[in-house]
């Protein structure tokens, strides 16, 4: 009997705010929020990096089924979303970072979602008291959007005691733990080094919500993101020219200083430039659309990578 | 008979309304800021309406996407003189503006002690007036206790 009186007041509880039975389509509010066309986006656009889509998919999620739940008065406090990307130079930090400034904003987390990107000469100063204003004026920048710091790490500076680093951190912390709705923080930078940051400035560890490491490219990853790069710049390449980028990427990948997708673009920037000069010298005869648009296996065959005998050999 | 009876000091935008809210001021910050509008917070503790030039709280804000910068910075002035006239003041820089294009008050003394009605006679019964607001009887900082 006691067990049902208390059910009986539970109930009440309840009503007041909406009965168990209240219901929402969550599959209509998800094609309201658009958030499909531009998590298929993410999938096309960026090659690879399956932990990084599973945790954007999953952070999507999250906010969509709050969003839901706050239709029903069912309050939660707003969840961190303060991040932190740690990865190999070229693995498309930055690239998310942009798309994560998009999806906080279609799921209405954040107001504007724009994204404001920094290092650490926009927001440490150069003498006592400079840095506070400086940190406040980016910080009033990124509100109602993502601020980005690239190589965060850079930041704290053990080594030297009167660096005011420090400074800008603590303001950081500050407006991270109380200006949540405001703004959204994404640390970015190499792995070794943030994993450092992060042990000296453990209040900075606890208040990212996700630390989200970007795995380096495979040799496949990385043709098919060197294709998709020429696409987007109406070249091809001939199915030798394929071939001998393969190659290529596999040399390259064994040499010191591979930045991955960045190694990559460098790559195709230099094969454009043998491949118009190769146009320019045969300036006599008459050029096709086609020839104006394929990279060839020569222009690949050229670079200092084959003339100079790899590590191996 | 008192047309103003609580001596309310009116200036700039909505004066005449009752006080806005820290909401309504960032809808009104939203639509400056969307007018590509560059915003900044001023102060002063001299109600006469020629003292135009305000002391100005920090400085002027520009590419700023979103209220919440600015709100910030008021909350902020609002904290230093809690007694003061603060004011946010939009800029237009486009060409043929070039000038202030919003101006509103967002904080104001409790007590307004009012304006002085002085008259003065010249050339013989001609009378000129001028106004002087009791505040600033006291010397600065102290007007507004």
């Amino acid at each position: 009997m006691d067990d049902l009186g208390a059910n009986v007041s539970d109930d009440e509880d309840n009503l007041s705010l909406g009965t168990a039975d209240d219901f929402v389509d969550l599959d209509v509010v998800y094609k309201e929020s658009n958030i499909a066309s531009i998590l298929e986006k993410l999938d096309k656009e960026l090659v690879g990096l399956k932990p990084v889509k599973t945790r954007i998919g999953e952070v999507a999620s999250l906010l969509l089924v709050d969003r839901v739940r706050r239709q029903l008065d069912l309050s939660s406090g707003a969840p961190s979303m303060h991040m932190s990307f740690t990865g190999n130079p070229g693995t498309g930090k930055t690239t998310v970072a942009l798309r994560m400034a998009e999806i906080l904003h279609r799921l209405g987390y954040v107001r504007q979602g724009h994204l404001v990107s920094v290092t650490r000469d926009d927001l440490v100063g150069q003498y006592i008291g400079h840095t506070a204003p400086k940190t406040k004026e980016i910080l009033k920048k990124a509100m109602g959007g993502v601020l980005f710091i690239d190589e965060a790490y850079y930041l704290y500076k053990p080594e030297n005691e009167r660096d005011y680093g420090g400074e800008a951190i603590e303001i950081l912390l500050q407006v991270m733990e109380n200006q949540r709705d405001d703004l959204v923080v994404i640390l970015a930078g190499y792995k070794d080094r943030m994993d450092k940051f992060f042990t000296s400035n453990p209040g900075m560890s606890s208040r990212i919500a996700h630390h989200i490491d970007f795995p380096d490219y495979t040799k496949t990853e990385l043709v098919t993101i060197a294709k998709l790069m020429l696409a987007e710049q109406n070249y091809v390449m001939s199915g030798k020219a394929e071939a001998v980028f393969e190659q290529y990427v596999q040399r390259r990948m064994e040499q010191p200083f591979f930045a991955n997708a960045r190694s990559i673009r460098n790559a195709l920037d230099r094969a454009r430039l043998r491949q118009a000069n190769r146009l320019f010298e045969r300036r006599g005869d008459r050029l096709t659309r086609l020839d104006l648009m394929t990279i060839e296996d020569v222009d690949f065959l050229a670079s200092r990578i084959f003339l100079e005998p790899g590590p191996k050999d | 008979m008192m047309t103003n009876p609580a001596n309310r000091v009116t200036q700039g935008q909505f004066s005449f309304l009752p006080e806005l809210s820290d909401e309504q001021i960032m809808l009104q910050i939203k639509w400056a800021i969307d007018h590509g509008w560059a915003l900044s917070v001023e102060y002063t503790d001299d109600p006469h309406p020629r003292n135009t030039y305000w002391e100005m709280y920090g400085m002027p804000m520009f590419d700023l996407k979103d209220p919440a910068g600015i709100m910030g910075e008021i909350n902020q002035c609002r904290a230093t003189f809690p007694n003061y006239y603060i004011r946010v003041m939009a800029f237009g820089s486009d060409r043929g503006t070039e000038s202030p294009t919003m101006s509103f008050m967002v904080n104001r003394p409790p007590n307004e002690p009012g304006f002085r009605l002085q008259r003065q006679e010249v050339d013989g019964r001609s009378i000129r007036y001028s106004i002087t607001p009791y505040a600033t009887d006291q010397p600065e900082g102290e007007r507004y206790p």
